[in-house]
């Protein structure tokens, strides 16, 4: 635990240099792209709390993209996680509302809840592709059906929460007055930022400790990059790959009741497709399907540039849905032509087939 | 490793097991459940015209689209050892073009039909050849590059028409994705047909499958061997292309508007179900057509069944999940080796012969 304080002298290893290329570039392209709106759109762009609402409005995607990072490291794939999003909301929602007006309890007590629902399909999909060795994307797409299933199977009318304290901790919000502005009537609007948004952040945080300088996160990168010699080498291979998927799973039921902390309601529709927008996060952020190549920070900033697309889109005079997908697919392809072109010229264009894929006869 | 070079020695025809299990079992379930579910009668539609009408029918009508789709979807897993994540994105914008093409024209007939199906395909494999160049040449993950017109191609289709929905109404659409009138079964079944017998015949007739399985399989070793990878992966492409372009066009002509939302929602991901439900490698190489075929009517059996049961149909993903995820573990490696085992130890063990193995 020493090497926390000198990360500086830890010797780097060759695939952390390569997503530290890739991250460092999607950092760059953040910085530009808000360079860019505060310059050409003004307005919302100049204020702190325009960053912070990106936040405040994807603290759920931010947390799912570090779910998947992490699969994807250890050379997997998981699109269950926007469906067990829209679950652990709806279950929780309609949990809130048999509480009556109970106080913080009820509110640990539904915390439990949505992590048990992410645990659950955690250890269940993590069983199957670790211990049954069937493939991750057949796994978690029954997940994604499962799951969205059993959202419409709980309610297919939306569900709005009616719970009063769960309403007062929506509305709590962390309130920085020195970064706020001043409104046209003189007073002085300090800059908020939600819980969810906290938590999102500290989970990158966690997140990029754990894969960094944990046995596990270590092992994860060790079975994503080769599988073979990682299991020479004495790694558990089933229980680490087990362990990716139990986190991930973990992780989207937090990022449900983040979710739930920022919209209180309950829908069929919650999160739909959010899988793919956190693929493309942790792509674009510098992770590579293929395994054993990636870093956390990185999706963060991914995560942020689909955010900020999204809202410089909404600010500019293409304010239409379809604007929006074409602008996604357009920086989707710009990035991984860009990650194949800097990863060929590094002498590492030979991407093999992800082991995910791969027939797995130990 | 070694259990698939021998299953390849053997029959081959082993993937089928499971597929053809789970479907007898689910012919069994529904023929306890209600009796009548498989009668097939003969009703007349809105015009006069005869139809066959029944469970059965609509089954095998209604997985059309999944079922060509999963042909294209096969190949291309063969060779790239990937899936194309777009199809239904493709599909969409296939579909506003021949809603556009036709539409183009002051009336509909035969040749203005055959136009629209033609620059449908031509456009389906331009889109396919750029997801192509980018698993092909650039080398990326299929399931990666083709997630960039997987989130943009809805987008496109809707762009093409500048509309929501728009409307086809002919006689000739309607018998493209309905009955052709004196024909009592349904056309989209003979489109299935149609593209099974093409691509049967291309296997036949040409290496394609030798190749990209071969592609699949070791690519390095194909190359060394003579056989040109980016082109067989190219080819498979085109050939997806062109199964997505009729696939479209059957969605378009079944509804008789093009909703770019809604055309071939999802299909995506079912197609990759019926491959994987039809014994193929996920992984590449390997493969049989009749599995991925079997595995779409499988789903599409599925579906029907639990909307004869009153399932609603928002609910019917979560039970649908059930069913995947059992035959998916029948069919798992793991579970493979273990029956296996048991079944070689019960049957050396009725012959009396405990030491004898069994090869």
């Amino acid at each position: 635990m020493s090497v926390l304080k000198s990360s500086g002298s830890v010797r780097r290893r060759e695939p952390l240099t390569d997503a530290q290329l890739l991250m460092t570039i999607s950092i760059c392209i953040f910085v530009f792209m808000y360079a860019a709106a505060m310059l050409f759109l003004g307005g919302g762009f100049l204020k702190t709390q325009q960053l912070f609402d990106l936040l405040n409005d994807n603290a759920a995607l931010i947390i799912i993209s570090c779910a998947l990072t992490i699969v994807m490291i250890g050379g997997g794939i998981n699109i269950s996680v926007g469906g067990v999003i829209g679950l652990t909301v709806m279950a929780c929602a309609l949990f809130l509302n048999t509480q009556g007006d109970g106080g913080p309890l009820s509110i640990l007590l539904t915390f439990l809840l949505a992590l048990g629902i992410g645990l659950l399909f955690g250890i269940g999909q993590g069983a199957l592709i670790s211990y049954l060795e069937i493939q991750p994307f057949i796994v978690t797409l029954a997940g994604m059906f499962l799951s969205r299933g059993l959202t419409t199977i709980l309610s297919v009318n939306p569900v709005k929460v009616a719970h009063e304290s769960f309403t007062e901790l929506v509305k709590t919000k962390l309130q920085i007055p020195f970064l706020g502005y001043t409104a046209k009537n003189g007073n002085l609007i300090p800059a908020k930022l939600e819980i969810g948004a906290i938590v999102a952040v500290l989970i990158v945080l966690l997140v990029y400790l754990m894969l960094r300088y944990t046995r596990l996160g270590r092992n994860i990168y060790a079975i994503g990059g080769n599988q073979a010699s990682a299991l020479t080498l004495g790694i558990n291979v089933k229980r680490t790959r087990f362990l990716s998927y139990v986190l991930s799973g973990l992780l989207s039921g937090l990022a449900g009741f983040v979710f739930l902390m920022h919209k209180p309601a309950g829908n069929a529709s919650v999160a739909m497709r959010s899988e793919m927008d956190a693929i493309a996060a942790s792509i674009i952020g510098g992770t590579l399907l293929t395994g054993g190549v990636g870093n956390v920070i990185g999706t963060f900033f991914g995560a942020m540039i689909l955010a900020t697309i999204q809202k410089i889109i909404a600010l500019s005079p293409l304010n239409d849905s379809w604007w929006q997908e074409m602008a996604n697919g357009a920086m989707l392809g710009l990035f991984i032509m860009l990650q194949s072109v800097v990863l060929s010229r590094r002498g590492k264009g030979r991407l093999t087939l992800p082991s995910w894929l791969k027939f797995r006869k130990e | 490793m070694r259990s698939s070079v021998k299953g390849r020695g053997t029959s081959g025809l082993g993937q089928l097991i499971i597929p053809l299990v789970a479907l007898a079992l689910l012919v069994l379930f529904n023929l306890f459940r209600d009796p009548s579910f498989f009668s097939i009668s003969m009703a007349t539609n809105n015009a006069g015209n005869p139809v066959l009408s029944g469970n059965l029918i609509s089954i095998i009508d209604s997985a059309s689209e999944l079922a060509i789709i999963s042909m294209g979807m096969t190949l291309v897993t063969a060779s790239c050892g990937g899936q194309d994540i777009s199809v239904g994105a493709v599909g969409a914008i296939a579909g506003a073009i021949f809603v556009k093409v036709v539409l183009g024209f002051a009336s509909i007939n035969v040749g203005v039909v055959i136009l629209g199906i033609l620059a449908c395909c031509v456009v389906t494999i331009l889109f396919k050849m750029f997801n192509g160049t980018l698993v092909a040449v650039f080398r990326i993950q299929p399931m990666i590059a083709t997630l960039i017109l997987y989130s943009c191609g809805r987008s496109i289709a809707y762009w093409i028409n500048g509309d929501a929905t728009p409307q086809i109404n002919s006689p000739i659409i309607s018998a493209m994705g309905m009955t052709i009138p004196g024909i009592p079964v349904p056309t989209p079944i003979f489109a299935v047909v149609l593209v099974g017998l093409l691509l049967a015949l291309i296997f036949r007739l040409t290496n394609t499958r030798l190749y990209s399985q071969t592609v699949g399989i070791n690519q390095g070793a194909a190359r060394l061997n003579g056989i040109n990878p980016v082109a067989t992966k190219l080819l498979s492409f085109g050939l997806l292309g062109i199964c997505v372009a009729i696939a479209a066009v059957i969605g378009v002509a079944r509804l008789g508007n093009l909703s770019h939302k809604t055309i071939l929602v999802d299909i995506e991901m079912d197609a990759i179900l019926a491959v994987a439900i039809g014994g193929n490698n996920l992984g590449g190489g390997r493969f049989r057509l009749s599995g991925s075929i079997l595995g779409a009517y499988i789903i599409q059996m599925l579906t029907t069944t639990l909307y004869a049961m009153n399932v609603a149909t928002v609910n019917v993903k979560a039970y649908k999940a059930i069913v995947i995820i059992v035959i998916v573990v029948a069919g798992s490696p793991v579970v493979k080796a273990r029956l296996t085992a048991l079944w070689n130890r019960l049957r050396s063990g009725s012959a009396g012969t405990a030491g004898k193995e069994v090869a």
